[in-house]
């Protein structure tokens, strides 16, 4: 079948498309976005997390046919052509990035949590990342690139609105 | 494999009734995890997400009556105050993303001994209402879950939506798993007080065949706050009562060993759960305003 969706801000169409197959696998393998990935492929691991209509969730458990006319945002789309995302930069500078399988899932995570909380505490971090599994980190570096990224998106429009 | 997206109910409808072997997806939270291993591979895939009937929840008569394809994100931010049992449920669900896409109904349709959304609704006495070209029936949430992953639907109906009655008093839902967060429960446990109706609901999770409530344990609280004046005095819950509940609720369970927890564990857990549950309940109910 034949599917249109807009991802990151750009119209796609993709044809052939089975009927079965997943929005991961299309990103992935038809549109050339690897950036989200692929590690269980059963909503469990959060490393192929990315926006549809606005939401985060799993690419994965969401059949292509299902994104059909829907925005799609991936990590692709965080960064500007000149300068990486405030949430980018701060996992780099924290080194909450050690092999980065789980970084892309984390990123589009992090951007939803700070862009509706602000400033999250970090129990509203834990829950709002449970979904986001990382065997390298440990966590801790990955909370503090939350803090980081928080602050530093906080500060431009301290006192405004955001 | 063909893929139907259905706009209107009726076409959805007519469509499950020409296919009746169609699997619909909602949330795709159980169905895409078949396509992916390859455990399911379907004729039809009926997508019931751009049905704007299924959409939404609405008030009629006292009842909540909730879109089948309303995410458990929505139960918790939009319905938090009129059913906190279920979206107290809805909270322990998978995670953020799980809960952005899954459904109640997708819940109710695989019908797993361990899903969060039965004891929740058992205890509350839920209604499902389904449909087909046929026409629409409601089948009490007792009379739903007929065995191990199976439900009362036929194979040309689907599920429009759940009707729920706010309970009148406080309730509170358990769940143990091996962690906080993307747990399968090992054993929950659902409570509502109904002192509206001197009545009491309870909801049992992963400890029998399917999700059952405690009859034995309802009727016999229900009797102890009637005959002690509780309802209306609020005073303190003896603990013989609370043990006593525990007991019975433990003893409606029938479970099974499995690599999740053992029968013995479970039983006791669903016992600890039921005397915490009403110990929290029964706090709500003795500090909530004197006015009912
Ligand atoms: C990582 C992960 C964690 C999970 N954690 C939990 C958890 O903690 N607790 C829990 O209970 N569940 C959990 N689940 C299971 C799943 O999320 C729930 O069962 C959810 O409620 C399914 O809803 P859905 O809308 O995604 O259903 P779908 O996957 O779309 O469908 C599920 C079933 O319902 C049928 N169906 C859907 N809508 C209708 C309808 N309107 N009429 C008739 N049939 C219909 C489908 O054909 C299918 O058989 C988890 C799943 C994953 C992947
Ligand atoms: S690949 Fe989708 S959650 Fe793991
Ligand atoms: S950095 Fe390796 S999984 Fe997170």
């Amino acid at each position: 079948m034949r599917l249109t969706c807009t991802v990151n801000g750009t119209e796609q169409h993709v044809d052939d498309v089975w009927e079965g197959e997943s929005l991961l696998y299309v990103l992935r393998e038809r549109m050339g976005l690897p950036g989200s990935k692929n590690a269980c492929e059963q909503g469990e691991c959060g490393s192929c997390t990315v926006y549809l209509d606005g939401l985060p969730v799993c690419a994965c458990l969401v059949a292509a046919g299902q994104a059909e006319g829907r925005q799609v945002g991936t990590v692709e789309g965080l960064a500007d052509p000149e300068a990486l995302h405030p949430v980018q930069q701060a996992f780099l500078d924290a080194g909450a990035v050690q092999c980065g399988f789980c970084t892309p899932g984390l990123l589009v995570a992090t951007h939803d949590l700070i862009t509706r909380h602000g400033r999250p505490s970090d129990a509203e971090t834990r829950e709002a990342l449970a979904g986001n599994l990382c065997r390298c980190t440990g966590y801790e570096k990955i909370l503090d690139a939350v803090r980081l990224a928080a602050d530093r998106m906080a500060e431009p429009t301290a006192g405004g609105d955001r | 494999m063909d893929f139907l997206q259905p706009v209107t109910w009726a076409e959805a409808l007519e469509a499950k009734a020409a296919h009746p072997d169609a699997v619909p997806i909602a949330g795709g939270t159980d169905v895409m995890v078949g396509l992916n291993f390859g455990h399911l591979r379907p004729a039809l895939l009926l997508d019931l997400t751009r049905v704007a009937d299924l959409r939404d929840w609405a008030v009629t008569d006292g009842a909540v009556r909730l879109g089948a394809g309303v995410s458990y994100a929505r139960v918790i931010s939009e319905l938090g105050d009129r059913l906190p049992g279920l979206a107290m449920a809805s909270r322990t669900i998978g995670s953020p993303q799980i809960r952005n896409r899954g459904t109640v109904a997708g819940n109710l349709a695989t019908a797993s001994p361990a899903g969060d959304a039965h004891p929740a609704l058992l205890a509350a006495g839920a209604e499902v209402e389904v449909a087909s070209v046929r026409g629409t029936r409601r089948i009490p949430i007792d009379d739903f879950y007929t065995g191990v992953k199976r439900n009362a639907m036929d194979g040309d109906e689907l599920i429009t939506a759940v009707h729920v009655v706010p309970p009148s008093g406080p309730q509170q839902y358990s769940k143990i798993g091996t962690r906080n967060a993307m747990v399968i429960s090992v054993a929950a446990f659902g409570l509502a007080l109904h002192p509206d109706r001197r009545a009491v609901g309870t909801g049992i999770g992963s400890a029998a065949p399917t999700p059952r409530r405690a009859p034995a344990a309802e009727e016999f609280l229900a009797g102890e706050l009637d005959s002690s004046g509780l309802w209306e005095s609020r005073a303190e819950l003896p603990e013989a009562t609370i043990a006593r509940f525990g007991e019975l609720v433990a003893a409606a369970a029938a479970p099974i060993d499995d690599v999740r927890g053992s029968a013995r564990y479970r039983v006791h857990a669903l016992s600890v759960m039921a005397r915490r549950a009403l110990t929290w309940a029964w706090a709500d109910h003795r500090s909530a305003t004197q006015e009912a």
